[in-house]
């Protein structure tokens, strides 16, 4: 058992308790289904458009399941082509260990205030707050990360963090933290004026922090994709750049970015290639930074590559396609999860990387409808392993005595043994028949006893007929 | 050809009519139907809540029952499902070679209703007559589970006197998912309402599905609201005559 | 190497890989190789590639190898742009007379920020996706004169646009220096999607990009 480290939110309450005020919240519902469904046509429109999409999903799929059936010798070549190309690797075990790193390595520049690319690696790991208390102020430069930040808010999405806000909410956090009362809340505008904002800090600061999407054990490289320019402003322009990478984002060959670059853009924005992706080697003479630090996060990953079924979780590319095509996610947007990673890999790789002790509520939190492994670029069975790890915590939960009085523990135990055997099946159908009667107007139970209560609360439920079909089927049996 | 009738827990106690329908088409169309009687449940409900070692005696049971069969039909995606998918699944986490092997086997003999009508069969036109306004669910399982793809509405097509109008946004899941209606109620019934909108949108008289678990969850809410629509199962449609 | 953290993670990624391995699924997929070129029309590849850049709201423009210079003063003159950093090598003869062009002769980054633009070339173009990519050779110089103006004028030749993207990630590997060079691939000029998802032209980098393809 491990505790629960940065990855959940502190405090977060269950999934279902923080899903039923989410629910209410018609600010975000609007804003929650208008996004994801805008979302949902650019991916279909542009995946539409290749042939051999799903040959490049079962591409995707096979070189991830390389990497990891091979990670520890992956690794080890990364590490010497990085070293090659005058880098330096580093390896973190957990969150603590990381951030500890990354304070050393600034403190050594002498510099009290570094820029950022957008990295849920380092949401993770909580590093701006580490920083914080080494004393080193962490700038976000990704716009959406800037809100939150400026906001003292919670990421709710992975690819669109802002998501649940609106342009008249950003305007008014820009206006009060940016000190720009005329601000409209035209999104060109308010671009605008985090791009005066974030200039001089591109041009002055010193030390830079990244993730990563992907690193190549071929040759050493390492792969940033975004959007606005920041990420190039970030690894170009500082003296020292800080990558912190989780194990699993390594890819063994170049050639396998010709893949992973057409999966990525069309599963995560939707467009065919997004605006800006950097590729860069170690240090090189006369471009960029002077000093490279690689950075190798575990902090739970290798637990995740342990267990049979959940290691495809690794395979994900931090896309958001799963997110973006979620009924639930759309309904209770991503705070509900109650961690840095929400949606569908949230409640998979949530609970594998805390202990599904400490997340018990996250594998419940879907309806098992499919549509997330129908969009996964690399194919990550999502409902598979949320059974698998519902059947974590039931097996956890059962090893309490508190069990014997769990009234859903009971329940399924007393069905499965009655169901067992074909005589106390039937007589718990004739009961049931019987039972109700008190309860039936119309062929309808409007209001159940006990745990039907629970369903009848929404929703009718029909009434049992007197006759069961094996009832009918005996009977038409006698009468031939 | 003997066909053997998987009729499913809840169908054969809430839904009888289902089996009774599946069971007048099968020999509408020539063949014979046989019922288990030893037959009581596939064990889903339990293993997708994580009650999977309790569901191992009922995936047992069901593999013994039903291994001596050429053709198992039933009137459930999700429980088709579950045999195709999950008993492979369950076998190979409890590392039983045995069971994985008896699996294999039966997956491939266990069919639900409408591929089997269409692609086992050959069949499209079953002999129909059905007048009313109706409108079709695809629920999860059977799309993206099972893959029937288009044999429900191709059938229903078919069907005379039927006023058959698509369902907008139809491949989004209606919020069952099982245990997840009563675990996750809210998220649930969140899920339900834009269900419910896009099925009176089609001014319907009748929603129709492949699974009574889904149309359970459906048309408790349509009755609940006194929506004038009701629920019915794709083989109750099919079974109907002149 | 002497290093604890180093020793246990592989000692513990090794056990893990052992614990783990599942045996075969057979899940339905396809076998079908994903494609690693287009169909070889060459003209329908330009065309292709000039269409998905404007859909980006970038300007794309045509000359010849000798209507360089004249293509290049006609953008800068409609631009209003009099003061542009190229890199060290970019040919004398592609320069108009009336503009003024400053070598990268490694500029302080403030005077780089405070030209009107950037011309530069490419090494290859992805017509699929409208994709340039610059690695720092002929006549790209380095990535902070990319970077930093608010205007890029690229010169790409007709020859070196690709098909698909596999196509590129093959040809850069052939062009491939050591030690190897940073790659930044443009498609389009920079935008944001964070305002309720309004794809918003122009937050860092160069907010206005104009492409001259070379036939």
């Amino acid at each position: 058992m491990k505790k629960p480290e940065s990855v959940i939110i502190e405090l977060a309450p269950r999934f279902e308790v923080g899903a039923k005020s989410a629910l209410q919240n018609t600010q975000l519902r609007r804003n929650m289904g208008k996004a994801t469904q805008t979302i949902r046509g650019k991916r279909a429109s542009v995946v539409d458009e290749l042939a051999d999409w799903e040959s490049l999903r079962v591409a995707g799929q096979q070189i991830k399941d390389e990497v990891l059936q091979n990670l520890d010798t992956y690794l080890e070549q990364l590490e010497a082509t990085v070293t090659q190309a005058g880098g330096q690797v580093h390896w973190a075990k957990d969150a603590q260990e990381a951030n500890d790193i990354v304070t050393r390595l600034i403190r050594a520049t002498g510099s009290h205030e570094i820029i950022k690319v957008k990295s849920l690696t380092t949401d993770e790991i909580r590093l701006n707050e580490a920083l914080e208390l080494a004393g080193i102020t962490a700038i976000e430069t990704d716009l959406a990360e800037l809100i939150i930040q400026l906001a003292h808010e919670k990421s709710s999405h992975i690819l669109v963090p802002a998501i649940h806000k609106n342009r008249s909410e950003i305007r008014a956090l820009f206006q009060k933290s940016m000190n720009l009362p005329d601000l409209t809340d035209e999104p060109s505008a308010l671009a605008g004026a985090a791009r005066q904002f974030l200039r001089e800090k591109f041009m002055s600061v010193r030390v830079a922090t990244s993730g990563a999407n992907f690193a190549i054990a071929e040759t050493g490289s390492v792969c940033v994709v975004e959007s606005e320019g920041n990420g190039r402003m970030c690894l170009t322009m500082p003296e020292v750049l800080i990558s912190v990478m989780g194990i699993e984002k390594i890819l063994p060959r170049w050639q396998d970015l010709g893949v992973f670059m057409q999966l990525l853009p069309r599963s995560s924005t939707g467009e065919r290639m997004n605006p800006y992706t950097t590729i860069w080697t170690g240090v090189h003479a006369n471009d960029g930074p002077k000093e490279f630090h690689l950075v190798l996060l575990d902090n739970g990953r290798s637990d995740v590559l342990a267990d049979a079924v959940g290691r495809q979780t690794l395979h994900c590319i931090r896309c958001s396609a799963c997110i973006n095509v979620c009924p639930v996610y759309e309904r209770t947007g991503g705070h509900a999860y109650g961690s840095v990673y929400p949606g569908p890999i949230g409640a998979i790789l949530t609970p594998q990387l805390v202990g599904t002790a400490y997340a018990d509520s996250l594998p419940y939190a879907s309806s098992l409808c499919g549509a997330c492994y129908d969009v996964c670029p690399v194919r990550i069975n999502i409902p598979e392993i949320l059974v698998h790890l519902r059947g974590k915590v039931v097996a956890e939960k059962q090893t309490k005595p508190q069990s014997w009085f769990d009234g859903e523990n009971v329940g399924m135990k007393a069905m499965a043994l009655t169901f067992a055997h074909q005589r106390t099946y039937e007589l718990a159908q004739r009961a049931g028949q019987l039972a109700q009667w008190p309860f039936v107007q119309d062929e309808y139970i409007e209001q159940g006893p006990g745990p039907l209560g629970k369903w009848t609360a929404m929703r009718d439920f029909p009434a049992i007929p007197a006759q069961s079909f094996r009832d009918w089927w005996r009977e038409r049996q006698r009468d031939e | 050809m003997q066909v053997a009738l998987f009729i499913t827990c809840f169908n054969d106690t809430l839904f009888p009519n289902t089996g009774k329908a599946v069971v007048s088409i099968i020999e509408r169309l020539g063949h014979q139907v046989i019922f288990p009687e030893a037959q009581t449940c596939c064990g889903q409900m339990h293993f997708n809540t994580g009650y999977q070692v309790e569901a191992m005696p009922l995936i047992r049971r069901f593999v013994e029952i039903f291994s001596r069969y050429e053709a198992i039909v039933s009137p459930s995606a999700s429980c088709v499902g579950m045999v195709r998918d999950m008993y492979r699944y369950a076998a190979e986490v409890h590392q039983d070679a045995q069971l994985a092997q008896a699996v294999a086997l039966l997956a491939e003999r266990v069919y639900e209703f409408s591929e089997f009508i269409i692609n086992r069969l050959g069949v499209e036109d079953v002999g129909a007559y059905y007048p009313h306004r109706v409108t079709y669910h695809p629920t999860c399982h059977s799309i993206r589970g099972i893959h029937v793809g288009e044999a429900p509405v191709q059938l229903l097509r078919a069907v005379r006197g039927i006023d058959y109008v698509p369902l907008g946004q139809a491949s989004e899941c209606c919020g069952f998912g099982g245990t997840f209606a009563v675990k996750n109620a809210d998220t649930s019934m969140a899920m339900l309402g834009d269900k419910l909108r896009h099925i009176l949108d089609t001014r319907a008289e009748v929603c129709v599905a492949a699974d009574n678990s889904c149309l359970m969850h459906i048309g408790g809410a349509l009755h609940r609201q006194r929506s004038g629509v009701r629920i019915a199962h794709l083989a109750e449609i099919l079974a109907a005559q002149e | 190497m002497n290093n604890p953290s180093r020793t246990a993670m592989l000692a513990k990624i090794r056990a893990a890989i052992h614990s783990g391995t599942r045996g075969a699924h057979h899940e339905s997929q396809t076998s079908v190789p994903y494609s690693t070129q287009d169909d070889g029309d060459r003209v329908a590849r330009i065309a292709l590639f000039a269409h998905r850049v404007a859909e980006y709201k970038a300007w794309v423009g045509y000359c010849t190898a000798d209507g360089i210079a004249v293509a290049i003063a006609e953008r800068l003159t409609f631009r209003g742009k009099q003061r542009m950093v190229i890199p060290v090598d970019l040919p004398a003869e592609w320069l108009p007379v009336d503009i003024e062009f400053i070598r990268d002769t490694q500029l302080d980054r403030t005077v780089i920020a405070g030209m009107d633009g950037v011309l530069s070339g490419a090494a290859l173009g992805i017509a699929q996706t409208g994709t340039i990519v610059l690695d720092g050779g002929k006549f790209q110089g380095r990535r902070m004169i990319s970077l930093l103006p608010d205007y890029h004028l690229c010169m790409i030749h007709a020859q070196d646009i690709v098909g698909v993207v596999p196509e590129a990630f093959a040809q850069l590997a052939m062009m491939r220096q050591t030690p190897i060079q940073p790659y930044t691939f443009i498609s389009g000029p920079s935008a944001t999607s964070d305002i309720e998802l309004n794809r918003v032209e122009g937050v860092h980098g160069p907010r206005t990009l104009d492409v001259l393809i070379v036939q």
